[in-house]
């Protein structure tokens, strides 16, 4: 399909624009990771530091951990720590949502649509709700202070979101092909193995990138739940850069723009499959 | 899929004998939802339960012991207090122009992503940015932005001559909330521009060749194929983005802290202040499972709307 | 619409659950939710037990803040080599952390020592979530310690923890924008003379905005309106125990904070910022006075992180018509109601605020002991502040203490901010934060 000169300038104006919002920000907060701490406080802008300083980072990758008001070296671990949780539960939040998220959408039961809204109502509860009794549950469990008890936390979660979303977008796969599978002698568990999961790949795959970074972004549970670098999250660590008496926004945005760099990596790595090209005979019309 | 062609007879019927309930099918939903439903409600039924509990009686003490019996007085107890009604004012608001921005936005750049646009990769990439951020960071870091001594907003405005002297951007209650919204739709469009572009997949380019043929102008193609096709991803984004609304905590625990005047203070930051600051757990169990009821009414609004009624099993 | 296929006979066999069960299952667990309602709260177990004195404790204190962690850290490994069979676990959470998980874990049992706010004594005891100390403090800390200190952990006459890191707000300025301006540093004393001062550093150009506060909407905002308060003659509460800070000196307070923005000598970020905005502004040289905690006097010296340093000078909280008191920030050290092992909670806690130990760590956090100030190697590590806080530490004014304060705090810090951002007169403002307070009072 051709399309007009205008046309291609146009979109491509508007990405440039597009391009430009999603920057400055971002733009200003590494500028802002590598200025001393009196630029930032000055009372021109300096839009770029007069001596840049990469020692916000250079505290985070080599200070020694352990004692010490060492927030910086804590911060590497909390980074592994989010890494280890949000991807334990992603894993777990998917394969469960993508089988049950099929139960919703092609089958029929009893009590159907009581158990779509109970999951649901627990994704909808804030989380306040539910601290001081799942305090006590992880207490115990002895599960306070770990990363396995985060996970199981975020599981609850990101489960019924997985769930919810799924069931959407198998329903928005026409069911001609299952049935087809079917007719074919295949049997519904075969049918959802081979023929929808491979199709529903662009649905799993925004579903995994959502779920993760609800459990990524995590501040409350993480913030009452852990209490050492055993378990702490980044965005614990990051609450802890600011005290009532010390603040550098330098090193929140140095460990900002570090704690982007995971998702990011992972969203490069899959975006290709997410609006990768159409598999044949499994789009509408 | 109430938009999917005519079928034929044998094809239909075929359908209707696989759709038909069995023991099986319901043996095979109990077996695929299981899994699910250990894993939501193992840990969390018994908290859930027990929340529910408290909302009922007047406990302000997290510590067991015999505490008054008052029903759904907790419930009701919304309407005599007085700061409830601007918090469920910000809120509303809050969800509403943010979920619609978010909208707006999210579908105008899941079309751009979509069209011909040179190295692709490149600019959808740039949409993960914001994304990838953590509430925390993106919270402080607009706060920093806004700040009305140093910060860059100020600073931009003046470098491009636009206003000199600094504004006060979280410094007045409807102008904090509308900064705030700023930060949220900043960041949480890039989900939603891929939710969308997962939907505009699913569109078969033939469908728009079809309607060029017919003489279909762009923004007609767009107004009747696009958004109707796409009417079941907008519906998705619209219930979870409207269900994180209500929940938002910590954005503006980081921006604001509720302030200026409590003029961004929203329920689920309410739920907070009242549960744990002020240790009120029966007052703050029966505003949480409020929060729950009406972001269900919101999202039977929507789904009703869009006649996305097979969603949440509503038909 | 499909039929619903799944109302056949043969559904009503077989493992799928059936209406009945369904039925049965809901029954039970709202059996079972009906006897967890006898005893309904968080759960867990209620009252602890002293312990034998041995054993491991956890301890639940501040990052950051008066004493470093580096400090707390080396405080405790002397602690733990003079007694050999008690270990000690840390937790250093954030502050704004250390409220809300003090009260998530209390019906666990997690924490044996916690640090609390001078505004938390009312609050975690009446709920039970710290214990009441009184029998075991000795009366010769009543004299010996400083008065603001003893008040820290007290509601209602019962003690409910040791004082351990004592704190007010002092007044900042930079003698180099004096000078440049003029003005007397004598005039610092008075509120007067700093409201007179400020006008002409303004009216000089010295500075643009020469007082900033910790204005925002946090607890932050009345501890400065405390301070005012005090200066002024008002008070929180009269002797019935009834709002009275919309009347007098409260009023008054409150029309001085905010006739200072509107006269411009205020910084208007002041209603966003909390302490550490009021340092990053000084430190900065863009304001020539602010008040702030003790923390303060060392970073704007600090030639690191801080562009006035050798200009910065720290003074008592001006006088006003009513005195001039400073606003009690203090932090005390408290047992767990819940932990099994308070007899060795008690002995970690009497070391950490015993004399020699906090002498030892003044440079990080002044000590509550009347005597240490008199202390040459005391008034060595920090000479100019120790001078103040002597005379300020001695006169302090203390927040409501009653068990909701924090609801009325939060009433307080909107009507507060109401009237500084204009929206409603000092008065009105006022007297509707006391409606709202006599309401939450008798709760």
């Amino acid at each position: 399909m051709t399309h007009s000169r205008h046309y291609l300038v146009a979109i491509h104006v508007a990405a440039v624009v597009m391009a430009v919002v999603i920057l400055l920000p971002f733009a200003w907060l590494i500028i802002s990771s590598v200025s001393p701490a009196t630029d930032l406080v000055s009372s021109h802008i300096h839009w770029w530091p007069a001596h840049p300083t990469l020692s916000r980072y250079q505290a985070i990758f080599t200070s020694s951990v352990g004692g010490g008001d060492n927030v910086a070296a804590n911060f590497r671990l909390a980074m592994v720590n989010s890494l280890i949780v949000a991807g334990a539960t992603t894993a777990i939040s998917v394969v469960v949502g993508a089988l049950g998220g099929y139960a919703f959408a092609r089958l029929r039961f009893r009590l159907r649509r009581t158990s779509l809204f109970a999951f649901l109502a627990v994704y909808m509860l804030p989380p306040i709700a539910l601290v001081i009794p799942l305090y006590l549950a992880l207490a115990n469990l002895h599960l306070l202070d770990t990363k396995t008890g985060l996970v199981l936390t975020y599981c609850s979660i990101v489960t019924p979101f997985c769930l919810w979303t799924m069931s959407n977008y198998y329903l928005s796969l026409p069911p001609d092909l299952e049935d087809a599978a079917r007719v074919d002698g295949c049997t519904r568990l075969g049918a959802l193995m081979r023929v929808v999961l491979p199709l529903a790949r662009p649905g799993l795959l925004t579903t995994a990138m959502f779920g993760f970074l609800l459990a990524w972004d995590e501040f409350l549970y993480a913030l009452i739940f852990t209490s050492t670098s055993n378990a702490k999250t980044i965005p614990v660590a990051i609450a802890e850069f600011t005290g009532k008496y010390s603040s550098d926004f330098g090193l929140i945005a140095a460990g900002g723009v570090l704690a982007a760099v995971p998702p990011v990596l992972l969203a490069l790595a899959f975006q290709r499959f997410i609006v990768g090209g159409l598999t044949s005979g499994a789009v509408k019309g | 899929m109430s938009s999917a062609p005519a079928q034929t007879a044998p094809a239909k019927k075929a359908r209707r004998r696989l759709r038909v309930g069995g023991k099986g099918e319901a043996r095979f939903a109990f077996m695929l939802l299981l899994p699910a439903a250990l894993v939501v409600f193992g840990v969390v039924l018994y908290p859930v339960a027990r929340t529910f509990v408290v909302s009922l009686f007047n406990v302000d003490s997290p510590l067991p012991g015999s505490y008054p019996f008052v029903g759904i007085s907790n419930y009701t107890r919304v309407f005599h207090d007085p700061s409830f009604y601007a918090v469920v004012g910000h809120t509303f608001y809050f969800t509403l122009v943010s979920t619609g921005a978010e909208l707006v936005l999210g579908i105008a750049v899941a079309l751009l992503l979509n069209a011909p646009l040179r190295a692709r990769w490149f600019w959808r990439s740039l949409v993960v940015l914001p994304w990838a951020l953590p509430t925390i960071v993106n919270g402080a870091l607009w706060r920093w932005i806004y700040n009305g001594q140093y910060g860059a907003l100020n600073g931009l405005l003046a470098v491009l001559h636009v206003s000199s002297t600094p504004q006060q951007w979280l410094g007045s209650p409807f102008l904090a909330l509308n900064m705030v919204i700023v930060a949220d739709v900043w960041k949480n469009t890039s989900i939603v521009v891929f939710f969308i572009l997962a939907g505009l997949q699913t569109i078969s380019p033939d469908l728009y060749e079809a309607a060029r043929i017919d003489g279909a102008g762009a923004w007609a193609a767009f107004r009747k194929l696009t958004l109707p096709l796409l009417a079941p991803s907008i519906a998705v984004v619209l219930v979870l983005r409207t269900i994180e609304a209500f929940k938002v905590f910590d954005i503006i625990y980081v921006m604001t802290g509720g302030g200026p005047a409590s003029g961004t203070q929203t329920v689920a930051f309410y739920t907070y202040l009242q549960a744990f600051s002020n240790q009120l757990f029966g007052y703050g169990a029966a505003l949480a499972y409020l929060i729950v009821l009406s972001v269900f009414a919101l999202a039977m609004v929507y789904l009703r709307i869009l006649r996305q009624g097979q969603m949440a099993g509503v038909q | 619409m499909e039929p619903n296929a799944a109302t056949q006979p043969s559904d009503r066999v077989g493992p799928t659950p059936t209406r009945r069960a369904v039925l049965a299952t809901g029954g039970g667990l709202g059996m079972a939710m009906f006897l967890a309602a006898c005893g309904v709260g968080g759960g867990g177990s209620a009252g602890g037990g002293a312990g034998s004195g041995k054993g491991s404790i956890r301890v639940l204190v501040m990052k950051q803040a008066g004493y470093s962690e580096d400090d707390i850290r080396k405080m405790t490994s002397s602690f733990q080599g003079a007694n050999p069979d008690i270990t000690v676990t840390l937790d250093l959470v954030a502050y704004e952390a250390l409220h809300d998980k003090t009260v998530a874990a209390a019906p666990a049992g997690t924490y044996d020592v916690v640090l609390i706010d001078v505004i938390w004594p009312a609050e975690f005891g009446t709920k039970r979530i710290v214990a009441d100390v009184s029998s075991k403090w000795p009366a010769s800390w009543k004299q010996q310690m400083l008065g603001g200190a003893v008040a820290t952990p007290q509601y209602a006459s019962h003690f409910y923890g040791v004082p351990w890191i004592l704190d007010t707000k002092y007044l900042f300025f930079n003698t180099a924008h004096l000078a440049k301006a003029k003005v007397d540093p004598a005039q610092m004393d008075t509120w007067d003379g700093v409201l007179s001062a400020a006008r002409t550093l303004k009216a000089s150009g010295v500075t643009k905005y020469p007082l900033v506060w910790s204005w925002q909407q946090a607890e932050a905002l009345i501890c400065d309106y405390a301070t005012l308060l005090g200066a002024f003659g008002g008070k929180f509460l009269d002797a019935a125990g009834k709002p009275a800070f919309n009347q007098g000196g409260g009023v008054q307070a409150l029309e001085f904070m905010h006739q200072s923005i509107v006269d411009g000598v205020s910084n208007p970020t002041s209603t966003q910022s909390l302490e550490e905005d009021v340092r990053r502004v000084f430190s900065a040289g863009q304001a020539s006075m602010a008040l702030n905690w003790t923390y303060m006097y060392g970073m704007a010296n600090d030639p690191k992180q801080s562009q006035v340093s050798g200009h910065v000078e720290i003074g008592q909280t001006p006088s006003g018509p009513g005195g001039r008191p400073g606003v009690n920030g203090s932090m005390a050290l408290a047992v767990s109601a819940n932990s099994q092992k308070q007899a060795a909670a008690w002995k970690y806690v009497t070391y950490l605020t015993s004399q020699p130990v906090q002498d030892k760590y003044a440079v990080s956090s002044l000590p509550v002991w009347k005597s240490s100030y008199e202390d040459p190697a005391v008034i060595k590590t920090n000479p100019a502040v120790v001078a103040q806080a002597k005379k300020q530490l001695a006169d302090l004014i203390l927040r409501p203490q009653v068990k909701n304060y924090n609801a009325i705090s939060q009433v307080l810090q909107t009507e507060i901010q109401n009237a500084l951002l204009g929206k409603k007169a000092a008065q009105q403002a006022l007297n509707d934060a006391a409606d709202r307070a006599s309401t939450l009072l008798v709760s």
